[in-house]
């Protein structure tokens, strides 16, 4: 990758004394995994002046020599990568070690020029940016930058597989050096939304340090702390509290990022997460249900949500990925509860799709934003085992209404709210589910919306409430 | 003195402090059969004699007392025990595990305890312990009776230090116990006095009448009834002396049934009631009497001899007449009796007012086959590895054997309906399921069956164990993705490369790989060109009805495609379906007739590569190209403008210039492997295994059966199915393996991913143990897609060449095992949940983390 800074400043090398680079050579430095850093200038003209900063990865090394925790996130365990070729967190290494005096703001030569604003142009090859030119903008524009950006497609041969989240970025301003440099040091890992190593509290002081005198009035900073940190909701949220001490925090703050981004930022308006749940309970209230399943519980919100109503002796959460439930264990802070407390909720590893003998018997289960993971096909095993095994006395099924999909400017016509869901049903379709299911198992079925009511295209989510039939209805 | 005990008993020693009880057990038991009370002190507080902790230590005791009944293994209490609540505990263990209790006592002189004790340092209690243990015992045990009445079955009583010494131990196996009889068998369904039925059955399996009413066969097959011979039937009596006579001659062997036992029970005189067909019984007695004086006591007689249900053929097989769960397999005990006669009921009754009986076979999952009757079925069937063959032949229905251990069902129709039912079994409003007895209760798998830590016995390669944490990723990769189980009847291994090579400049060469298959002793390979695409595994039925047949599957499918990881591999179900009518096409009448079968298994590869795996491609490949172009164009020619003005850059410039030319390579490596996919003319299949077939998994074939077979079908299904080229290798000469280097290199250079080297037999065993049974070796342009553009420069592959294949190679042959295995399951016609088990092991194995690139 390669990344240059130009200026028009006369006379113009003096960009060799800001940076502290000589002109006339090529010099080259050693940097961590085995990548190599080189400086050069393609032009030092006295009205025009380039500096070039080329990075080289050595691909095997850094896959092989990488500490820290094996990623989910994958990429950096393999050796067909991008990471050679991108601005990453690589580059920021980099320029705090290149360039370590003008991004400190030390100029040994030419102290004045430090703090002058400059005419500048800086350009970074390659920068990812999976939120495409939005995302750019709003990082680079609030910060007085004028915006070249050049898209490159994935591939010539293959033009229907379009585009690649690959930008030639040129920003232009006057503006000093120092600050430029502070910037791109920043915002470049939070484009990358990767980092090679492992993110620790430093990490925190890095980005208050770099940040310092526009972080805290850039209005994308909770963004870019989050991103910056690697989505530790934690260290997140230090960095943001000691950048805004007044602000607290919302919910949406935690928002990790195996959530779906798309899903988030259709729903997150509404809140509508928050409007289910309170759907859910104030059924699962008024049945006077004791003891609740929450099947597939995910991250344990709505678990948190019945953990506070005493009315719930027993509360069991299941979910198929055994990964979500440590995640639910930790948000539910299960370790720090009191034993009375703890001896009321259970994790349970369990599926939908195969019977389980320890679900059976419960008062009430819910089952929330579940069906629509499900292949089609899967549905009747899911059926069985929730109808007939698990047979609960009152169950809560809720999944998106379909027809509300359009009353979202930002969800494109057609598609899904999230990228797992199998399928999202009309009204129509998920009542006669649900009537047929009722039919077969032995329950009585009644509809609820759940979300502002639409009078053309219902509410976002629908909710069915089954009930078991007693002896005498039968 | 011979002491007779159970083989399977729970042994309670009884006795003072000093009676010698330790030192018989030690001469008489295992070790490990002991339990001492003493010992288990000590394991909990250092100190064997300290009786502060005597309550924790009877709970351990106890505890591991509990396990061993419970995995059928004798064990005995050492204890003093001389209390009868001490004793009683003990009791209830036996009957909770279905094994007879046995009391030894040592009433022996107190002076020879006291003297033994006195002789012991650590026994320092005074002589009143054992006085007041002496008491204790005698007023509990006065008289055998008084042991007997707490429900002990077995009295022995010492009174001399002599008796002791001269005790032998017998173990006596169970009356139940005939593990020694291993066959073959013909087992009869419930008789019901119709004799012209029976003895039609017996002369259709081939026996004969021989002198004195004994039937026997020729090739000496016993005959084994699963009982209720006697009641409602025309010819009881008959029956039974048939019954009688054949199993003294030990022709034949006989289980009681509930009917059975009930007439055994007014032959003697009982006050029954004369219901379900008795009096009838009672009348043709009566009648029989007239020319064989006091039949019905010989009748009830020989009853009470019978043993209420066998384990036979080393635990193989069980008969019973009910039925038989597995804890209760080989026990004995008044439940496991009343469990055979009656089997369980749930406590209701039915519409019918009949007990509704709980589905203990439902729940079975005992590795021995049970045979059983007792209630009348339509058709004999399979469910979880019991079948009930009780086909009403008193009702109307028939009379059926099952031959074992053909496992083949025989059956004579019934001449007329001699009672009617009180409760139809043969319900003429319902329209006959179109499932069997198995698949319909297949239908939903339990959760205990596929979690935890698992061990899966496999032919090829005996256990394999599957961790509890791969089980659990397993589990949500099959929820959350996988098509319907009973589909996945297979999933492929994993599949080691050869070792790295030594030659400059590749990573991969086929020497190493002839090397290995040379070294385990096999001499003849075979070598098929390796397709870049994805692994499709393709079940084809003949039709939507074969599918639902052998599969259970009611969609209206006639077959599927699907992933490695058991996904479907469409989202298309069109384009699936066009894609197996095509193979049908290609597989041609011919085939279904010559395989005996309406449905095949395949092992494929589906090309191209970018029909499945086009998210990857984008998101890694095609990305990593754009990248790369932009940011090397861009850093030479900041080079060169630099080099124009004489600045020295050394050899970046050249650097960058080669790093170019290599990216290039590697697009052009990604690129042949894709193209666009408008329609199914646009995909190609190349089928390399045959796997199974109705009745046969094709393992018993080499390779070489496997691509003349398929190529010929895809011969007939050309452009869309696709031969693959293939080379036979003899080990042992120079110049063949040469041929196949050069074909390799041939083929690679021309952009093949490369190819996979197998034994030519399926399975080959070597010294070690099963041989992999692939080796992959992959063409030097196609490892750049996997070790990326840059990986053959010299640096980099020295460093490359360190990699470890034992983890992968030990994976790729349990992987295998398990995937054959399930194969061989479902070939059987075993429960969905054994041919599950294999599948989702292989799902299991394949989270364990080992290195992607191998």
């Amino acid at each position: 990758m390669l990344f240059t800074i130009t200026t028009t400043h006369q006379p113009a090398t003096d960009l060799g004394f800001l940076l502290h680079k000589h002109p006339a050579r090529c010099q080259s430095f050693k940097l961590a995994f085995g990548a190599q850093a080189h400086v050069f200038y393609p032009v030092a003209e006295p009205n025009m002046c380039t500096a070039a900063l080329q990075i080289s990865v050595d691909p095997v090394g850094m896959v092989r020599n990488r500490r820290g925790p094996r990623g989910e996130r994958g990429t950096l365990d393999h050796y067909v990568n991008d990471r050679p070729y991108v601005a990453s967190s690589f580059s920021s290494v980099a320029i705090a070690q290149v360039y370590s005096s003008a991004l400190n703001g030390k100029c040994r030569d030419m102290e004045g020029l430090v703090a002058t604003p400059l005419p500048l142009e800086a350009t970074i090859s390659v920068v990812p940016s999976r939120g495409g030119e939005g995302l750019l903008r709003e990082l680079f524009e609030p910060l007085g930058y004028e915006l070249l950006l050049q898209r490159h497609p994935l591939d010539e041969q293959f033009p229907e597989w379009g585009e690649s989240p690959y930008y030639t970025v040129t920003l232009r301003a006057t503006t000093q050096l120092q600050k430029l440099l502070a910037h791109v040091y920043v915002l470049i890992p939070v484009l990358d939304n990767e980092k090679h190593y492992w993110v620790g509290q430093d990490e925190v002081e890095k980005l208050l340090r770099f940040g310092e005198g526009w972080l805290a009035d850039h209005p994308a900073k909770a963004a870019i702390s989050r991103r910056y940190l690697k989505y530790q909701g934690s260290l997140a949220r230090q960095a943001l509290e000691r950048l805004v001490v007044e602000e607290r925090l919302s919910a949406a703050d935690e928002d990790s990022p195996t959530e779906d981004p798309r899903e988030e930022a259709t729903e997150k308006t509404l809140s509508l997460n928050e409007q289910r749940h309170g759907a859910v309970l104030a059924v699962l209230e008024s049945v006077g249900a004791q003891r609740v399943l929450d099947l597939g519980c995910g991250e344990g919100r709505l678990l948190r949500a019945l953990v506070k109503n005493r009315q719930f002796t027993e509360i069991v959460g299941v979910d198929v990925s055994h990964r979500v439930l440590e995640l639910a264990a930790a948000r539910l802070r299960l370790e720090r509860m009191s034993p009375m407390q703890r001896e009321r909720i259970t994790l349970l590893h369990g599926s939908l799709t195969y019977r389980d003998q320890r679900l059976a018997g419960f008062d009430a289960a819910t089952i929330v934003e579940v069906i629509e993971h499900l292949d089609p096909p899967r549905l009747a095993a899911f059926e069985r085992v929730v109808f007939e095994f698990t047979r609960p006395n009152v169950a809560i099924v809720t999944t998106p209404n379909s027809e509300y999909n359009v009353r979202w400017e930002t969800l494109p016509a057609g598609s899904m709210r999230h990228r797992d869901h199998r399928f999202e049903w009309t009204r129509a379709e998920f009542q006669s589910w649900a009537r047929g299911v009722a039919e077969r198992f032995g329950y009585t079925v009644r509809f609820l919306p759940v979300g502002p009511d639409d009078a053309e295209v219902g509410s976002p989510t629908q909710m069915g409430l089954f009930e078991v039939l007693s002896e005498a209805q039968k | 003195m011979n002491l007779t005990i159970p083989e399977l008993s729970l042994v309670v020693l009884i006795g003072p402090s000093g009676a010698g009880k330790s030192t018989f057990a030690r001469e008489h038991f295992l070790p490990t059969e002991v339990l001492s009370s003493d010992y288990c002190r000590g394991l909990i507080s250092d100190d064997e004699n300290d009786q502060t902790v005597s309550t924790e230590a009877f709970e351990v005791l106890r505890y591991i007392a509990a396990k061993r009944l419970e995995k059928g293994r004798l064990t005995v209490i050492d204890a003093t025990n001389v209390r009868a609540e001490d004793r009683q505990g003990f009791v209830a263990l036996a009957r909770e595990y279905h094994c007879l209790p046995v009391a030894l006592v040592f009433n022996l002189p107190e002076k020879l305890c006291q003297e033994r004790n006195a002789a012991r340092p650590d026994r320092d209690f005074g002589a009143h312990v054992i006085r007041s243990q002496r008491s204790a015992l005698r007023r509990g045990t006065r008289g055998r009776q008084g042991l007997k009445r707490e429900g002990f079955r077995y009295v022995y009583t010492f009174t001399t230090p002599e008796d002791v010494d001269a005790a032998v131990i017998e173990r006596q196996p169970l009356w139940n116990n005939k593990k020694h009889e291993r066959g073959p068998f013909d087992i009869i369904g419930d008789v019901h006095g119709c004799f012209d039925e029976l003895t039609a059955l017996l002369a259709e399996l081939g026996y004969e009448e021989v002198d004195g009413g004994v039937w026997q066969h020729p090739a000496g097959r016993k005959l084994i009834f699963v009982g209720d011979l006697v009641d409602r039937g025309p010819q009881t009596p008959e029956c039974l002396q048939l019954v009688m006579q054949c199993v003294k001659a030990e022709t034949a062997l006989c289980v009681p049934g509930n009917h059975d036992v009930k007439f055994m029970r007014a032959m003697w005189g009982k006050n029954v009631k004369q219901t379900h067909g008795l009096a009838e019984s009672i009348e043709q007695i009566r009648v029989y009497e007239l020319h064989y004086r006091a039949f019905g006591r010989i009748a009830a007689d020989f009853i009470d001899s019978l043993v209420s249900h066998y384990v036979l053929d080393d635990g193989k097989l069980v008969v019973a007449h009910a039925g038989m769960k597995e804890a209760y397999q080989g026990r004995g005990s008044g439940k496991v009796r009343e469990f055979a006669l009656y089997g369980e009921t749930t406590g209701e009754t039915d519409e019918f007012g009949l007990p509704v009986r709980h589905n203990w076979a439902a729940e079975y999952r005992g590795n021995a086959m049970v045979v059983y009757g007792h209630t009348p079925v339509p058709e004999a069937e399979w469910l979880n590895r019991t079948i009930n063959i009780d086909t009403g032949c008193v009702f109307g229905g028939k009379l059926t054997a099952l031959r074992y251990p053909e496992l083949e069902i025989v059956s004579v129709p019934a001449a007329k309906t001699y009672c009617e039912p009180a409760r139809p079994f043969l319900p003429e409003d319902v329209a006959p399921s179109t499932l069997s007895a198995q698949q319909a209760h297949d239908d939903v798998l339990d959760i205990a069956d596929v979690t935890g830590k698992r061990i899966v016995s496999t032919r090829l390669r005996a256990n394999i164990t599957i961790r509890a944490e791969n089980a659990a990723a397993a589990l949500e990769v099959m929820s959350r993705f996988a098509a319907d189980p009973r589909w996945l009847i297979y999933l492929p291994p994993t599949m080691s490369p050869c070792e790295t090579s030594t030659q400059p400049e590749y990573l991969e060469y086929p020497t190493e790989a002839f090397g290995y298959f040379r070294s385990a002793g096999v001499g003849r390979v075979i070598c098929q060109e390796k397709h870049m695409g994805s692994r499709a595994v393709v079940i084809v039925c003949k039709d939507a009805d074969a599918a639902r047949a052998r599969f259970g599957v009611t969609t209206g499918e006639a077959g599927i495609i699907y992933t490695r990881t058991g996904r479907r591999f469409f989202d298309d179900e069109q384009l699936e379906a066009e894609l197996l009518d095509r193979l049908r096409g290609a597989l041609m009448a011919g085939f279904w007739s010559a395989f005996n079968t309406d449905w095949a298994c395949l092992d494929c590869e589906l090309m191209p590569w970018s029909a499945k795996a086009q998210a990857l491609l984008k998101e890694q490949y095609a990305a990593l190209g754009a990248a790369g172009r932009a940011s090397l164009a861009a850093s030479a020619n900041a080079l060169q403008q630099a080099q124009k003005r004489g600045i020295d850059t050394g050899l970046l410039l050249d650097e960058t210039a080669h790093k170019q030319a290599q990216l290039d390579s590697f697009t052009d490596a990604y690129r042949q492997y894709c193209w666009p996919v408008a329609n199914i003319d646009d995909l190609k299949l190349a089928p390399f295994h045959l796997l199974a077939t109705e009745g046969a998994v094709h393992i018993d074939r080499d390779h070489a059966w496997h691509m003349q077979t398929l190529a010929t079908i895809c011969g007939h299904g050309a452009p869309l199915l696709h031969a693959t080229r293939t080379l036979e290798v003899d080990l042992s000469d120079a110049a063949s393996e040469q041929r196949a280097v050069d074909w390799w290199l041939e083929m690679t250079r021309a952009g093949s991913e490369g190819m996979v080297v197998k034994p030519r037999d399926f399975v080959a065993r070597g010294k070690r143990g099963l041989v992999q049974p692939a080796i992959k070796c992959r063409g030097r342009e196609y490892l750049r897609i996997i070790y990326g553009p840059e990986y053959d420069m010299p640096d980099n592959l020295e460093r490359l060449r360190a990699r470890r294949l034992s983890g992968k190679r030990s994976l790729a042959l349990r992987e295998f095992a398990l995937g054959i295995e399930g194969l061989e399951r479902f070939v059987r016609r075993e429960p969905l949940r054994r041919v599950h088990e294999c599948a989702f092991g292989v799902l299991a194995m394949e989270s364990e983390p080992v290195d992607p690139r191998l």
